[in-house]
């Protein structure tokens, strides 16, 4: 954008047009009730003005009907509100399965984006228009947040944890992002650009950069060097449960409870696996909290979810259903 | 004894001071500072709090000069970062909370019951002391350099990164709050226990209602904050593990507990506030307030569902759908008794003897103000919508619209309407009102704009904005041009009230025609407020016999 002289921010997502709906509808009742109070109480102050100084009003208590209606009415709004603004907030929160992900970690005082496919960038973000793209947001130091006003989209990017945010570019340009969340001295330095190209530009601006491996790639490497791979054979036959297939399934834990592995899940058996125990396992693995940087957690999780082929024998995944609304 | 009152301004007999009052009935410094009289520590409350509100006031015009340009030219970041930490600070603890119930209400309180004093003197008093002690390490933090968290103390940058004074700003906070759970303590016991024969609940003024309902929140949230604060100095000292996933913690737990306080806290900034509008509007228009049952049920009704919401104030961070969801509902269902006072004080004019004096005009634009700062909420209450808006100046321009419109106009306008009350002088009326039409426009023309540079996408928290945006500092400029004239409105007051306590004409018992047992009472109270006990053998706010 730049340049141009405008007060209403350019919809470049296909999710910003459904949230200015909303906003012009509940503007609108802003104003409608706005007008209505001032003119009452402008019109009511003149028309009744003391006439002489020792006037006092009617003595009235008050109206029961009158009090009905205006409870009842702003409720009914309010409730409107309400149904419209959490549909909009399911719109935004789920992304579609079939989405790109990229992964992006915040640090004072900059936003790194790992691409899948190696490309690494910092304090830019190019995507695709027309692509669902899902984020995969996390923190080094302390809570960032993610912001494009554009998409109308933002997370926080919240230390010691994965959130993600998705979006689908459906105007090419070079959009703001901003860390929305105070985070220190250069809180306003941490801004960037998210790039969206058509897709055949995106497919040239890929073919443009040479990274040394995909974010898989070196997440096997890492696997390999960290020492995971001995015990996480990926036939079952190590001392730890194998990971191929694991991601986004319930997984049976020691205590008897059921947890769907995802990111937070993944995330927090390595940072900490004492936490959650797998059934039939013993607390063997030593936690790698400080050991390991964001960066490369990061591809250790992209090679993790890439283990796609069904386990030959592994941890025990009961196919229970009904995933319980988790931490998205 | 007061059916149709006359005005007094207007009689042949000028109103007189009496000989001796809780101003005169002593001397010298002692009989100040170990004062047990509501009164007296009262007015030690309006000086401590009008200068924190002018120490924040200066910081806000540095933060506003800042942005008149994009270039973060005049501060360095850094020094930025602590002034508008400093001006949130000193705002929300040091001035917005204790304002009214402090100033007004210790004044007020027990006057308006027909009491003699608070049930607990000397804990009133303390409070006062506690007030000063966290006021101290504050201006202490501030000469050895300032802190730059924010006031909201997000961890784990106050705990783990931040490199200024956290440690002693969350102490100063801490023990101010222990002012603030005392003063609600002392209003509860007092209002249980010593009303004037007759003065049942409901002959209460709607100050004593809303005050009541203010002293709730006070002693049941402010310990959370206190705890929450002491684990912020525990895990910066002793790294205890409380909100660092370094250390094992969860940063999202310290916005639960902080919000479970801060959220409620808006409203003991507010309901004190409606509690003035409702005498205001029921004297200057010499009538019933319009549903007083609703009005008085409206404020408790808050204070409870307060306790709900705090939640709307982590929609970004990754809390569950369910939750989010939730705290949405919840959100809106506290609108609906806000909703409900703009429309019986609306309703309240209707057939009244209406007088648009300075305190009326306070409380007209209140009502303005408030209604377009409530109805804001309800943008930041649906999650679609705040997800976008959430820590951009929308959000700035909404908490300010209730805050300083609701909470500053409702203490500017009760200041003035008991003004010859506490002083037992008259000020200039032209004066006040030039002032309340300079504070209503610089207002506007201050906040307004940060709602459209909020929705244009602008976060908070910003020392510099990008350039490329023309019409962000197009905005900024119109919003640091109004704050000056904000501060020009705000000034006056401090000269001619100031003036009026010395030079003013006397104010005699009731200048205003109003009804309440505050006014029954001489200008200024005597030190035991009343030379008989009063009976109250009438509704509240009783103008003019019934019409049967
Ligand atoms: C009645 C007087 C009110 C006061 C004094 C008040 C005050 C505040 C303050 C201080 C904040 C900012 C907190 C921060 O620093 O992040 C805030 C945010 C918020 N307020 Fe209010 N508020 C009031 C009414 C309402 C109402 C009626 C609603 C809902 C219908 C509401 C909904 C919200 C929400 C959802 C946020 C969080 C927005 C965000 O951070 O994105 N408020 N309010
Ligand atoms: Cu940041």
């Amino acid at each position: 954008m730049g340049g141009t002289f405008t007060l209403f921010p350019t919809q470049a997502s296909t999710m910003a047009g459904r949230v200015d709906n909303l906003y012009f509808f509940m503007l609108a009742v802003t104003l409608f009730f706005s007008v209505v109070v001032a003119g009452l109480v402008v019109t009511l102050a003149v028309k009744y003005r003391r006439r002489k100084a020792d006037d006092v009003g009617a003595n009235i208590h008050g109206s029961t009907a009158l009090e009905v209606i205006w409870t009842a009415i702003p409720l009914l709004i309010a409730m409107v509100m309400f149904v419209w603004g959490t549909s909009v907030y399911f719109a935004l929160a789920k992304p579609p399965a079939e989405a790109m992900e990229v992964y992006i970690v915040g640090k004072r005082w900059m936003w790194k984006a790992q691409h899948l496919t190696g490309h690494r960038e910092i304090n830019q973000l190019h995507v695709p228009v027309g692509t669902p793209v899902k984020l995969l947001i996390s923190s080094e130091d302390v809570i960032h947040a993610y912001y494009i006003p554009a998409f109308r989209q933002k997370i926080d990017a919240v230390p010691g944890k994965t959130t993600t945010m998705w979006f689908e570019a459906s105007k090419a340009g070079t959009y703001q992002l901003f860390c929305a969340e105070y985070c220190g001295t250069q809180h306003s330095g941490m801004i960037g650009k998210v790039v969206a190209m058509e897709p055949r530009e995106f497919q040239q601006w890929l073919s443009g950069g040479a990274p040394a491996g995909t974010l898989t790639s070196s997440g096997e490497q890492e696997f390999a060097m960290l020492g995971c791979v001995t015990c996480h054979r990926d036939d079952g036959s190590g001392r730890a449960p194998s990971l191929v297939g694991v991601f986004g399934k319930p997984q049976r834990m020691a205590n008897g409870t059921t947890v769907i592995a995802d990111e937070s899940y993944l995330r927090e058996s390595i940072l900490n696996p004492q936490a959650k125990v797998v059934q039939g396992y013993q607390p063997l693995m030593p936690a790698y909290q400080g050991q390991i940087s964001e960066d490369n957690l990061v591809t250790l999780l992209a090679y993790i979810k890439s283990l796609e082929k069904p386990a030959a024998k592994g941890a025990p995944a009961t196919d229970e259903s009904a995933a319980p609304a988790g931490r998205q | 004894m007061h059916e149709v009152r006359t005005n007094e301004l207007d009689s042949s007999s000028a109103p007189t001071t009496p000989a001796v009052h809780y101003l005169n009935a002593t001397h010298g410094a002692a009989s100040w500072f170990f004062t047990k009289d509501h009164k007296r520590i009262a007015l030690l409350y309006l000086y401590s709090v009008s200068t924190f509100f002018l120490v924040g006031g200066i910081f806000a015009m540095l933060v506003r000069l800042e942005l008149a340009t994009p270039r973060g030219d005049l501060l360095s970041a850094e020094t930025y970062n602590k002034v508008f930490t400093a001006h949130g600070v000193v705002m929300v603890f040091f001035f917005l909370i204790p304002a009214i119930p402090a100033i007004l209400g210790n004044f007020l309180v027990p006057l308006m019951i027909g009491a003699k004093d608070l049930a607990f003197p000397r804990i009133n008093l303390a409070s006062w002391y506690l007030y000063m002690t966290g006021g101290l390490f504050g201006v202490a933090v501030l000469v050895m350099g300032g802190v730059d968290t924010g006031w909201t103390f997000y961890t784990p940058y106050s705990t783990a990164a931040s490199n200024s004074h956290v440690v002693l700003t969350a102490l100063g906070a801490f023990v101010a709050g222990f002012s603030s759970i005392f003063t609600g303590l002392n209003f509860i016991v007092t209002i249980h226990t010593m009303r004037a024969p007759g003065m049942t609940w409901d002959r209460l003024p709607l100050f004593i209602w809303s005050h009541y309902a203010t002293s709730l929140i006070m002693m049941l949230g402010t310990p959370v904050v206190a705890v929450t604060l002491m684990m912020v100095v525990l895990e910066r000292t002793l790294r205890l593990g409380f909100f660092n996933p370094d250390l094992g913690g969860d940063p999202v737990l310290f916005q639960h507990l902080f919000w479970f306080y801060s959220h409620p806290a808006v409203y003991i900034m507010v309901l004190p506030g409606m509690g003035v509008i409702s005498e205001i509007v029921a004297a200057f228009s010499r009538k019933p307030v319009f549903g007083y049952k609703m009005v008085a049920m409206a404020s408790l009704g808050i204070a409870l569902i307060g306790f709900l919401v705090w939640g709307h104030h982590m929609f970004t961070t990754s809390q569950s759908v369910l939750a989010a969801v939730t705290f949405s509902f919840l959100s809106f269902l506290v609108a609906i008794p806000s909703a409900i006072k703009v429309f019986n004080w609306t309703a309240t004019l209707y057939r009244g003897s209406v007088l648009l004096d300075s305190p009326m005009l306070y409380a007209i634009g209140f009502i303005g103000l408030f209604t377009i700062g409530g109805l804001t909420g309800l943008f930041l209450a649906a999650i679609g919508l705040d997800i976008h808006v959430h820590d951009t100046y929308f959000v700035v321009a909404h908490f300010h619209y209730v805050m300083v419109g609701g909470t500053l106009l409702a203490y500017l306008g009760g200041l003035h309407y008991w003004w010859p009350k506490i002083t037992g002088k008259l000020y200039s009326e032209p004066w006040a009102k030039t002032s309340a039409v300079i504070v209503f426009v610089g207002f506007n023309l201050t906040f307004f704009p940060q709602f459209v540079l909020g929705y244009m996408g602008m976060p908070r928290r910003y020392h510099a904005y990008p350039a490329e945006e023309l019409s962000w500092q197009v905005l900024n400029v119109l919003s640091s041009a109004g704050a000056s004239i904000l501060a020009i409105g705000l000034f006056l007051p401090l000269i001619y009230l100031t003036y009026a306590a010395f030079r003013g004409r006397p104010a005699g018992p009731n200048p205003w025609g109003a009804y309440g047992l505050e006014w029954e009472t001489t200008s200024p109270p005597p030190t035991a407020n009343f030379e008989v006990t009063p009976i109250v053998t009438k509704p509240a706010y009783y103008y003019a016999p019934e019409e049967h």
